[in-house]
């Protein structure tokens, strides 16, 4: 028991390591593996699903819940949205270790400098929400991308209305 | 806990600076002016009281220009042409073949169609070749490689059917600035022939795209007006948009990925290095330049709300012009300095507005539908380039009250619109539906002349800098 103890605190401070040594990334990254090769190849009976502290942790417990949409040219939280973030918050407030950052968009149909400050506007509004639902505003980090990193890539209203998104991440 | 997040708050302060300097390639190094020199094939004084100034645009865009290859005194091998200095003078009359028929002025008969005149005849025309070839001008030049390595490029113009010179210039350039000897002899035959002031001899900044629509690899990048010299200036690994050079070409202000934020940097070309635009956790984002380079405009989103700011481009206290809930952003000096037109969407939607330079008077002055977005003043003073948004994207002009809006280009995304020096062209970036895409186009004043500037890869944002000393 104690020593399968000492193997999770190395393997997080390896991957808190690993983590430091990157540079921060500018696009969400990839979902990790289910469990690490070590884990697998101890005999005890393993633990299902992906670790507290991951963005795949953080989308099995709130589902679509991690990103927030927004209309065109718009930044206010409607009713969905406010479901979406009370579902962040509830999460957010069970781990309260975890930091994370809220990422702002914009679809095409939008000039490149007012994007980047549309999307200001988007990651701030879901930030100050959660705020508002009491996650310590220090936990949270806001960065706008503007139309720079699209999700759905047709010129049409559908993949617009994907774009136009405040997307929670967790960075670890 | 407490000690840990002090120290992750430490590392993300520290990052930054570290990261600073990632993602630039080798500098470029400084541009310098091109030295005037006497003519010195020497001979025949351009007449007295001769005087041919054209400024009906229909007239002149029908003068037909032969512009065969230059001439030079004694053939040397030189760093800038192996194959000696009259394979040279053949490219220089080329490139301004180019330049006026890319640009759809005049019609331009260049070397590789025309015979080639001796040394002599630089100075002394044989007038009757050339005007049984309906040519109204005809361009002359010689090269002459100096011992100290250095090239003289002669050009001059002649008016055939009055057998006289019209206009003649000479400069010393190094091996690798001969295409910037062309770009003057094409400025001083555009300004002679059309009374209006340069442009050739000008560089732009812009942003090379490379990659899938989803993982876009954004880079910083300059070029002759032209498209010839061109260089990345970084690497590709951070996000870079929106650069433009400063008066004097020294410099690139430019938004850069390179630390996670948005955040502005100035670029010094001569030493490759740069520096934050202001010591600041928030990001700061769309660099103007002030017309006489000391001061710089950017706009910075505190708590997710966007204003203007001004600071002095030597560094110190940042002014904040603006100061409105809805998004302030941009900016763009009138070339007197007294003025400054910029985006707002407190009206609800993006429009434009004019303040004075000190942030006072804010005025909107687009009113005819649609939006308005990006707005640019010509450098000549009387028009502001804009991109309308009314369904698709558009590059239009106003006046500088908001009048007599005109639409010139016709694609699904035509946006951020730079001028010309002289205010006569438009360059802005067109954006592929679907694909996303992107390439530079241009336009002149008139809606004429659309084409699309050639680059290695696609590219926007262009930022045209002024002309050349």
């Amino acid at each position: 028991m104690n020593t399968k103890l000492a193997t999770i605190a190395l393997l997080a401070s390896a991957t808190a390591l690993a983590a430091c040594a990157k540079k921060a990334p500018e696009t969400l990254p990839p979902p990790p593996q289910e469990r690490t090769t070590v884990v697998q190849t101890t005999p005890q009976p393993q633990p299902t699903g992906p670790m507290v502290g991951t963005q795949a942790h953080f989308a099995a417990a709130v589902g679509s819940s991690t990103t927030i949409y927004f209309d065109t040219d718009r930044y206010n939280v409607d009713s969905q949205d406010a479901a979406a973030l009370q579902a962040q918050a509830q999460y957010f407030a069970r781990y309260p270790q975890i930091t994370f950052t809220i990422e702002g968009h914009a679809d095409e149909r939008g000039t490149r400098e007012y994007n980047i400050a549309l999307g200001e506007k988007r990651a701030n509004a879901a930030k100050n929400f959660l705020v508002s639902l009491g996650v310590d505003p220090g936990r949270i980090a806001v960065v706008s991308y503007g139309k720079e990193r699209p999700v759905a890539l047709g010129s049409d209203e559908a993949s617009w209305a994907q774009n136009r998104r405040a997307a929670s991440v967790i960075i670890n | 806990m407490k000690s840990l997040f002090a120290l992750a708050l430490l590392l993300s302060v520290a990052l930054p600076a570290a990261a600073l300097a990632q993602d630039l390639g080798a500098p470029i190094g400084e541009d310098g002016a091109v030295e005037k020199t006497t003519t010195d094939a020497s001979a025949a004084q351009a007449e007295e009281g001769i005087s041919f100034t054209v400024t009906d645009e229909s007239a002149w865009s029908d003068i037909g220009i032969a512009i065969p290859a230059f001439a030079t005194d004694r053939e040397r091998a030189t760093p800038a042409n192996e194959a000696g200095t009259g394979a040279l003078g053949r490219e220089i009359a080329r490139v301004i073949t180019a330049n006026l028929r890319n640009n759809g002025l005049f019609k331009p008969v260049g070397p590789d169609s025309l015979p080639q005149p001796a040394f002599a005849e630089i100075t002394a025309p044989a007038f009757s070749t050339w005007s049984g070839r309906s040519a109204e001008m005809l361009v002359h030049g010689y090269v002459r490689a100096r011992d100290d390595g250095r090239l003289v490029v002669g050009c001059y113009l002649y008016d055939v059917a009055l057998q006289n010179e019209l206009v003649r210039e000479g400069w010393v350039v190094g091996p690798a600035d001969w295409r910037r000897a062309a770009h003057k002899c094409s400025d001083l035959i555009f300004s002679r022939l059309t009374g209006e002031s340069p442009f050739f001899d000008s560089r732009i900044a812009y942003i090379a795209e490379t990659g899938p629509k989803d993982r876009r690899v954004k880079r910083l990048a300059v070029m002759d007006s032209d498209g010839a010299n061109h260089r990345f200036l970084t690497l590709g690994s951070a996000t870079a948009l929106t650069p433009r050079y400063s008066p004097d070409y020294s410099k690139i202000l430019y938004l850069s990925y390179v630390d996670g934020n948005p955040r502005i940097y100035v670029y010094d070309i001569g030493t490759g290095k740069q520096t934050l635009v202001t010591e600041n956790r928030n990001p700061t984002l769309a660099p103007r330049w002030s017309p006489d380079g000391k001061s710089i405009l950017y706009s910075m989103a505190v708590a997710g709300n966007t204003e203007i700011y001004r600071v002095p481009s030597t560094g110190g206290q940042s002014v904040k012009l603006t100061n409105s809930p809805g998004i302030d952003v941009g900016g763009s000096y009138s070339p007197d300095g007294k003025k400054i037109v910029f985006e707002s969407d407190r009206s609800g939607s993006q429009q434009c507005y004019v303040m004075d330079a000190d942030g006072s008077n804010q005025k909107r002055i687009s009113f005819f539908g649609g939006r308005c977005a990006t707005p640019e003043w010509s450098p000549r003073g009387d028009q502001i380039a804009f991109t309308r948004i009314a369904g698709d994207f558009n590059v239009a002009v106003m006046n500088t009250a908001g009048g007599n809006m005109r639409v010139l280009t016709r694609g699904w995304q035509d946006e951020a619109p730079t001028w010309a020096p002289n205010g006569r062209i438009i360059q802005f970036f067109r954006t592929e539906k679907n694909t996303g895409r992107s390439g530079i186009w241009q336009v002149d004043l008139t809606g004429q002349n659309e084409r699309r500037l050639p680059t290695p890869v696609d590219a926007s944002d262009p930022a045209w800098g002024p002309i050349r000393p």
